[in-house]
């Protein structure tokens, strides 16, 4: 048997006690600055799965030869591409710090008896992000 | 009890979180924005070529793409379920998302391997 709590979205009829129906609206993250954060937070799976999709798609467009990629390539300089491309990269880029402020919660390191400050092993994941990505436009340009 | 199989999408869904969290924002800023957008002078496609025909860069890639696929899958996943409510057809979109990566992780296997 399920029990919940009943809350605001809870109606209650009178004279039925054991009746109860729960009207959440869809949009119902959109009244809460925090629950909006959160689902945005949910929602960043999408740039991540988006940009799996289009790695895929590359690396497809490379084997087919110079002039499938060329045409694949022009593709990312439409107007629609830029913005989809540019709201993935922000998506994904909320994704890492969201991801890397958690760290602490899902990797607890201990040194002797003492525990390593969640701020070091935060600081360490966004060090090795800046220090990766770095030495990949590095790799890429050199 | 029935045996929940649901650690086993959560260890893929972390894992692929740690990976794209590292490398999806500057893989997206180099190959889809700075390089066919000319903000950064970009490889020539014959060193593209070389360096994806290269094992430990298709294994990367690999992985790369087959655990960010199920990190969105388990994700997007619970998101249609807590956020959008669609409780009742949980276990069609645990399919139909689980389906989808698997599909994904066919596809990259199949470009990278046999392409």
């Amino acid at each position: 048997m399920k029990f919940f709590k009943p809350d605001q979205y809870t109606i209650y009829y009178k004279g039925y006690p054991k009746l109860y129906i729960r009207v959440k609206p869809i949009f119902w993250w959109l009244k809460k600055w925090t629950s909006f954060r959160f689902i945005l937070r949910e929602l960043t799976s999408l740039a991540v799965g988006y940009y799996a999709v289009i790695l895929i798609l590359i690396i497809n467009a490379i084997n087919q030869g110079s002039e499938t990629f060329q045409d694949f390539q022009s593709w990312f300089s439409s107007p629609l591409a830029i913005i989809i491309n540019l709201i993935a990269l922000a998506l994904a880029t909320y994704h890492s710090i969201t991801w890397f402020s958690l760290a602490p919660k899902a990797m607890v390191i201990q040194i002797g008896e003492k525990k390593v400050p969640g701020f070091l092993i935060s600081g360490m994941n966004y060090g090795a992000w800046v220090v990766l990505s770095g030495a990949l436009i590095w790799f890429f340009l050199k | 009890m029935k045996k929940s199989n649901e650690p086993f999408w959560w260890a893929m869904f972390g894992a692929g979180g740690v990976l794209s969290a590292f490398f999806i924002p500057i893989l997206i800023f180099l190959f889809a924005l700075a390089f066919p957008l000319g903000w950064l002078p970009a490889p020539s496609f014959d060193q593209l070529e070389m360096l994806t025909s290269s094992l430990i860069v298709k294994l990367f890639l690999f992985a790369l793409i087959f655990l960010s696929l199920f990190h969105w899958a388990h994700r997007f996943r619970f998101t249609l379920y807590d956020g959008l409510q669609v409780k009742h057809l949980n276990e069609l979109i645990a399919v139909l998302s689980y389906g989808t990566a698997l599909f994904g992780t066919v596809a990259a296997g199949w470009v990278l391997f046999f392409g």
